[in-house]
């Protein structure tokens, strides 16, 4: 008797399961790494598609079950996901799931200007059009006012060169006594970034394979020498918004949203601007997020439809308003955002925009040893700058961990490098 | 008799289960992962590494060297302190409470006082500008001022936690019957001298226990070194933290614990010797 009655119980369920997966058939599922804190997840299924009149079920997974459910399905040919939300680094390893956009891309560029950069970079190498970009983030400048009366005669904020930025941290110190540029050197501060995003790309043009280039050398020994106007705490600072607000440091580089306390507490009182330019470009580095469809996907025009809608300018506006990515079409940007936010994005529409615009990629396929690949730069910065090792032997000892860190990953080189056939080589 | 003894086990058994589970499993678990590389073998790659880092050596010498500047330094202080106690009639026990304070203290909200105190713009530098010492802030917590980082630590450390070296000596002292200090007197010694002949020779079971507790507390010393200096004074427990959180590489964080307690013993068993107490000078 009570054996048929579990029986029974557990049919019901599977007919309950089954009628469940039947009605969420309609929907599109979009499957994403970015917006997982569930404040994010609840923006964008509230907020960002309220306004989009199909059925989303936005499902936030971490990199690695999301790589494995697209390798899964597509392997399978049961493919139930229509769009794919990531950062550019999530696509390489499942490349050959995903479906060519240069259709979609066509479509949509009818009524956006998309920033040129990153549709590029949405090609992932190939010939065609792999992920549409979706929003971004990235690493900026910020200064107080008061520290534009000592910028050099003729320099132009977001068209600043290395040199130039030198000459003004030169100008307020011996003006003021102080060191007043600042860097997130700091234990929990993003130092790394600007060392593998902005300073090696700008001035050597890469970053694994010209880690001990002659170039890399001039460029440290150019660093050693800016680094006497930079302030001294600089290697305990971890958020720049920070000693900006402070009135410690006027001149800062850091990630948007460790600057933006003080550009939304004090938007007349600081300027946001693009990182300065080397020989080799302006370097930066976007954390760019991209939106792909899988091959094989249930319902192709459905997802095309979810595509639109968020790369529209206006949900990309809501979008930066929400959850605090910034667009990658062209956007007027309202009075209805924060006088900070609007800064900052010009900040990013100017440095991404750049003619010499030279973007480099957040490390890709480095997996868990990216902490020991940050470290190399890190301590590369330590030895040379703050320690005054000899520039030669601190990056020949440094090269060799790099190179270990290589071979052991396996990890094929990623933008500014030139790409490589294996492991990235360090030259 | 027998049910006796079981009775003894099993009441020993949820405290020895507790060490077990939260001290002697962990235990086997670092020295595994210290010793093995990657693919699991056994290996000293992870202490090859860590010693050919930018930071070892750094780290262990500023760790010894703070070992050896506060350790004495406690010491002395605290039996200063605990011979004052000893001499006060009225409100002995008031200023045992506000001297012992800074043990209810979290060792990185103390570093973080100290922090407020000792900052460019700090409590410090506000009166000597105020009185016209300074011209203006002076960076005294930098990479460029090893020695004033150095120092300010030490002053910190020395707040924070001299205090358990206080108590165990006051409590050691208190044992010490008053007969002693009578008959020396009697025999005309001096303050001095029935300092060094009766308090210390009867403190050294006391001296020895602080001794062994605060050297290992010093050879893991971290919060307060990081509130005052981040990562510009290396130690070998802020290492060790380094290179699991920041760096994810258990391996060599492990083996930074297990040097840690290598120094930690060995510091141990050489108090044990050096101040070896006989059984029968035990009060």
């Amino acid at each position: 008797m009570t054996g048929r009655w579990w029986r029974a119980q557990a049919a019901a369920a599977v007919v309950a399961l089954v009628a469940g997966i039947g009605t969420a058939r309609g929907d599109i599922l979009f499957m994403s790494t970015q917006l997982r804190p569930i404040e994010e997840a609840q923006k964008m299924r509230e907020v960002i598609l309220r306004d989009f009149p199909e059925e989303v079920e936005f499902v936030p997974e971490d990199g690695g079950p999301f790589i494995n459910r697209i390798k899964a399905e597509g392997e399978t040919g049961a493919v139930t996901v229509g769009v794919l939300g990531g950062l550019h680094g999530d696509f390489p390893p499942v490349l050959e799931h995903l479906d060519s956009l240069d259709d979609v891309l066509a479509k949509l560029e009818a009524d956006r200007d998309f920033i040129a950069t990153f549709v590029k970079l949405g090609k992932l190498g190939t010939d065609h059009q792999v992920y549409i970009p979706w929003m971004q983030a990235t690493y900026i400048m910020a200064a107080s006012r008061k520290a534009l009366d000592y910028l050099p005669a003729g320099a132009d904020l977001n068209r600043l060169t290395y040199d130039q930025l030198k000459a003004w941290a030169k100008a307020i110190t011996e003006a003021t006594g102080e060191r007043k540029l600042g860097f997130p050197a700091g234990p929990k501060g993003l130092m790394h970034r600007f060392l593998q995003g902005y300073l090696y790309p700008s001035f050597t043009g890469g970053v694994v394979r010209t880690f001990r280039s002659d170039a890399a050398a001039a460029m440290w020994a150019e660093f050693r020498d800016l680094w006497q106007y930079v302030n001294p705490r600089s290697t305990s600072y971890d958020f720049m918004q920070e000693p900006l607000l402070a009135g410690e440091v006027w001149i800062a580089f850091d990630h948007t949203a460790r600057l933006m306390n003080a550009l939304k507490e004090k938007p007349d009182e600081f300027v946001a601007f693009a990182a300065p330019a080397g020989p080799r470009g302006r370097g930066f580095m976007p954390v760019v997020a991209g939106l792909a469809i899988p091959k094989g996907t249930p319902d192709r025009e459905a997802s095309v439809r979810l595509i639109d809608h968020l790369t529209r300018p206006a949900t990309q506006v809501i979008t930066l308003r929400e959850v605090g990515f910034y667009p990658v079409v062209a956007v007027e940007l309202g009075e209805e955002l924060p006088a900070g936010v609007r800064l900052a994005a010009a900040a990013i529409d100017a440095q991404a925009g750049a003619t010499d615009a030279l973007p480099s990629l957040l490390p890709v396929g480095l997996g868990a040893k990216g902490g020991a690949f940050n470290k190399v730069y890190r301590d590369t910065f330590q030895r040379i700058v703050i320690r005054g090792e000899d520039i030669e032997e601190a990056l020949a000892r440094q090269a060799e961990k790099l190179a270990a860190i290589m071979r052991e990953t396996g990890a094929p080189c990623w933008a500014p490098d030139a790409p490589s056939e294996g492991p990235c080589p360090v030259e | 008799m027998r049910s006796e003894k079981a009775l003894a086990y099993l009441l020993l058994a949820p405290s020895v289960l507790f060490l077990a589970a939260i001290f002697f499993w962990p235990l086997a678990e670092a020295f595994t992962i210290a010793f093995t590389d990657a693919g699991g073998r056994p290996s000293l790659a992870n202490f090859r590494e860590m010693m050919d880092d930018l930071n070892f050596a750094p780290a262990v010498r500023n760790t010894l060297l703070l070992v050896a500047v506060v350790v004495p330094l406690q010491l002395a202080l605290a039996l200063g302190l605990a011979v004052l106690l000893a001499n006060i009639q009225r409100g002995r026990d008031g200023y045992l409470y506000i001297w012992t304070i800074p043990l209810g203290i979290s060792d990185l909200a103390a570093g973080i006082l100290w922090l407020a105190i000792l900052s460019e713009r700090g409590y410090i530098n506000s009166i000597l500008h105020a009185l016209g010492i300074v011209d203006g802030p002076t960076l005294w917590l930098s990479y460029e001022t090893p020695l004033a980082l150095f120092l300010s630590v030490v002053v910190a450390e020395l707040w924070r936690a001299t205090a358990i070296v206080l108590v165990i000596l006051v409590a050691g002292m208190q044992l010490i019957p008053r007969e002693y200090y009578e008959a020396a007197e009697i025999f005309g010694a001096g303050p001095w001298q029935r300092f060094l002949k009766v308090t210390l020779p009867c403190l050294r079971a006391s001296i020895q226990t602080a001794l062994i507790l605060r050297t290992i507390l010093a050879f893991e010393v971290f919060a307060v070194v990081i509130a005052l200096g981040g990562r510009d004074m290396p130690v070998l427990a802020g290492e060790a933290f380094a290179w699991q959180y920041d760096y994810q590489d258990p391996g060599i964080a492990s083996a930074y614990a297990v040097l840690i307690l290598a120094v930690s013993m060995l510091a141990t068993w050489g108090y044990l010797r050096v101040l070896r107490v006989r059984e029968e000078t035990l009060l």
